[in-house]
């Protein structure tokens, strides 16, 4: 809501460009908003203090850096943005319904709102929601997949997880003081550039993604040397668990790829900031050269999100088709290409920008190899449910809608990477509809198979069967709905990120998608109301095995949730699926004679201090309040050298501790041995016993 | 390779042989570009193409004989990722510079 009259070219020296008009107080719907956030938050922080559970969640949780710990407050704050971007996906939808010039005027949202709502819902979805999910999946899992006891770098982990929340708040923050960024969620310049947005929505974009940036790469390098250096021994490359080896891809490209956005930001950064010329339309400035940078990076990403959702797959199929995976080695091998050719397809996002033929054709038929791996790994999935006794629980609802609904998007992506072809698609909805059903179809259901697979193993029990079923059917029907209508508009040339529109012929097709996300809407409400069910029910479903579903990888050989050094004694691995193997010899579920006790790393509070204060000096710099900008950063610094001369970082778990916890977790495997035949009917599978065949 | 979570892989330490050798050659690519340039007697051409030979030849004995990057199986994981860094910044480099050697040749940029 850039007005002219709120913009303050003169910064103060105490609070910058901050003043009360910076509030947008005319817009209700600000209002409404940030009156139910402030509410709701004060409802939460009020409820905290009253059970006195302050002490509680500092200790166990904000300060933890167990990585199961951190994968669960990744996931929650993951959630928590996407009742954000959903919300602005909701605004979108109807503004375009009602916004056929003919009828009813041009909807609700004036330009510069709509402009704001549908970067915030780019930015918002792939930073703060798909990134969280995946990372916080990586989180839970790939340390107990490998046998494992926490990752490489425990405090770099913590840290990693709160600058991520800092780059959410200020994303947040932006709605109710100031703006956010209204040029797309990229923010291509020159449209980003000082001339064109003068106020701070840029600034907010800039400091958002780059504080939430170094963290996802740090994590990267967590992962990296995590899976490299710490796997349980035995277990060669070509023994790791799938979602490991997806996972180690997708960190292999968050190492190459995020440096590229820091330094693209960091430009754009000084070009706002410091009057440098890398991006404007004057004076040298190259905006062209943002657009390949941020490509150069973004096509990668798209990658590191929809790997591991693979890996996601891999895992649910083999699991609940009671058999290995099919095609392991050629599955491992597809992947590798993948990310190395992840890096040679960037230009396909703006062949309209001018390259010559040579360039195009070298990128399009890039493009096109890229869709010969990603076809095996299809093949690999329908060849490992043929032939096997599948069971249709709810990650394999999950799984089925994606191999249909993601094949329709890898085709349509084909279309767009014909150069020729791509001069009409381009920025079309049919481009929209194109990444839409690839990042919903393909990733975000697999991160929904992945929770539904490994809730139990997280909390302890399972979630609520039916309700996931409806999830997925209800997402199937509604993504179909609101997506499929868009690549028709995309034919009928409706361009993307419309505010309004006077082509009657279009309103159609989105009062059609506009229902699809209604849907979409019920199918959120259903999983949220699955989470609460399951949790008021979990007597009902509870998980004392730690193998819920008859898992074959590492992760099910400990109790759900596992105990804090995830594993008592360090497995050895055999066999790729080593915990199937471990049932099929009768190994499994078998108490060590001796324990030793083990090395843990301690909780630290400079994870969340540290981040905090990058958050602070963010807010400082996108508000030029100068002063504070610069007492935050030496804090932070001053923060990192007092965390690294605190002497006492680690400690001993001593074996009596480890004793108890073990002992308590085998006379419950113990009573339900005994007590097999009554626990039949609630699908707890039993210990020792197998139910599967290995082909 | 890093099967053992006790192992520390990354610092493999040479031998003093190892660090003699990597000295002298390191010195004698550094004479070499010197006496050419110093004489005068070659063409600036061939002069040119010496000192980026003798450049590259420095970089992989620097990397072999005192980063001691090799295929050892403790070198292996520093080995595979230094070649695809290499790989991916070239790829990203000369990419970009094709990419925009079209682009400006197209847009008529700065005519």
């Amino acid at each position: 809501m850039a007005n002219k009259a709120t913009i303050v070219t003169d910064p103060d020296p105490i609070f910058g460009k901050l003043t009360w008009d910076s509030i947008p107080f005319y817009d209700p719907i600000i209002l409404t908003t940030a009156l139910v956030v402030i509410m709701v938050g004060a409802g939460v922080v009020g409820a905290i203090l009253y059970y006195g559970k302050l002490r509680y969640l500092w200790e166990e949780w904000l300060t933890s850096v167990d990585h199961k710990k951190i994968g669960i407050m990744y996931i929650i704050a993951a959630f928590i943005m996407l009742i954000r971007g959903f919300s602005d996906a909701l605004l979108m939808r109807s503004q375009q319904a009602l916004a056929v010039s003919d009828s009813s005027g041009v909807g609700y949202l004036p330009p510069e709102h709509y402009d704001q709502i549908f970067t915030a819902h780019g930015v918002i979805m792939i930073f703060f929601v798909a990134m969280p999910l995946i990372v916080g999946l990586m989180n839970l899992v790939v340390p107990l997949q490998i046998g494992a006891r926490d990752v490489a770098f425990p405090f770099l982990n913590s840290l990693s997880f709160w600058l991520f929340v800092v780059g959410a708040m200020l994303v947040n923050a932006s709605l109710f003081i100031g703006e956010f960024a209204a040029t797309g969620w990229l923010a291509y310049p020159p449209l980003s550039g000082l001339e064109y947005s003068p106020w701070v929505g840029v600034d907010y974009w800039l400091w958002a993604l780059q504080i939430s940036g170094i963290g996802t790469l740090l994590s990267g390098v967590n992962f990296f040397v995590t899976i490299i250096r710490m796997r349980a021994p035995g277990m060669t490359l070509m023994k790791m668990p799938v979602f490991t080896w997806t996972s180690l891809c997708a960190n292999v490209l968050i190492i190459l790829a995020f440096p590229i956005l820091t330094v693209t930001i960091t430009l754009l950064t000084l070009d706002r900031y410091l009057g440098t010329n890398f991006f404007t339309n004057d004076l040298g400035g190259n905006q062209m050269m943002y657009v390949n940078l941020i490509w150069a990076w973004g096509h990668p990403e798209v990658y590191i999100l929809i790997l591991p959702a693979f890996g996601i797959f891999s895992e649910v199929t083999a699991t609940f088709s009671r058999k290995r995976l099919f095609g392991y080695t050629s599955f491992i091998w597809a992947t590798v290409c993948i990310m190395v050719l992840s890096f040679i397809v960037w230009l396909h996002h703006f062949f309209t920008m001018g390259a010559g033929a040579s360039v195009n054709a070298f990128f399009g038929i890039a493009t096109m190899v890229i869709s010969i791996p990603t076809g095996v790994k299809i093949f690999n999935w329908l060849f490992t449910m043929y032939k096997g006794r599948v069971k249709f629980d709810s990650p394999m609802w999950w799984t089925c809608s994606f191999l249909i609904t993601f094949t329709i998007g890898g085709m349509t992506g084909v279309m767009l990477a014909i150069p020729a072809a791509n001069f009409v698609l381009h920025n079309s909805l049919f481009l929209v509809a194109h990444f839409h059903n690839v990042i919903i179809g393909g990733a975000l259901f697999g991160y929904f198979a992945g929770l539904t697979y490994w809730f139990p193993k997280a909390t302890g029990f399972k979630l609520n069967e039916t309700l996931g079923k409806w999830a997925a059917g209800l997402w199937t029907v509604g993504f179909f709905l609101a997506f499929m209508p868009l690549y028709v508009l995309g034919f009928m040339g409706m361009t993307r990120r419309l505010n309004y529109y006077d082509n009657p012929t279009w309103n159609t097709w989105l009062l059609i998608a506009g229902a699809g996300a209604l849907i979409i809407l019920i199918a959120i409400c259903v999983q949220f109301y699955q989470v609460f069910a399951s949790i008021r029910d979990r007597k009902k479903n509870l998980d004392v095995t730690g193998d819920p579903w008859g898992g074959r990888t590492l992760e099910w050989a400990t109790s759900s949730p596992p105990p804090f050094y995830n594993f008592a004694r360090t497995p050895h691995v055999m066999d790729r699926d080593q915990f199937q193997y471990l049932k099929d010899h009768d190994l499994a579920f078998k108490q060590p004679a001796e324990y030793e006790r083990i090395h843990m790393p301690k909780n630290t509070w400079a994870g969340i201090v540290i981040a905090v204060l990058s958050g602070i000096m963010g807010f400082a710099m996108v508000w030029h309040i100068w002063w504070l900008a610069i007492v935050s950063t030496a804090a932070m610094i001053v923060a990192f050298i007092v965390y690294n001369f605190q002497r006492s970082k680690d400690y001993y778990v001593e074996v009596e501790e480890i004793e108890r916890i073990e002992n308590s977790y085998f006379e419950q495997l113990n009573h339900i041995e005994n007590n097999d035949l009554s626990n039949d009917t609630n699908e707890v599978s039993k210990p020792g016993h197998s139910l599967s065949i290995t082909a | 390779m890093g099967n053992n979570a006790q192992s520390h892989g990354g610092a493999a330490h040479g031998t003093v042989k190892e660090y003699i050798v990597g000295l002298i050659l390191s010195i004698v690519l550094t004479a070499i570009p010197f006496a050419v340039v110093m004489n005068g007697g070659v063409s600036s051409g061939l002069t040119l193409v010496l000192i980026l030979l003798c450049a590259i030849a420095q970089v992989f004995v620097q990397l072999v004989f005192f980063l001691h990057m090799n295929t050892s199986s403790e070198q292996i994981w520093n080995t595979t990722s230094a070649v695809f860094i290499v790989l991916i910044v070239a790829i990203v480099v000369l990419g970009s510079i094709w990419i925009m050697q079209h682009l400006n040749h197209n847009m008529l940029m700065g005519h």
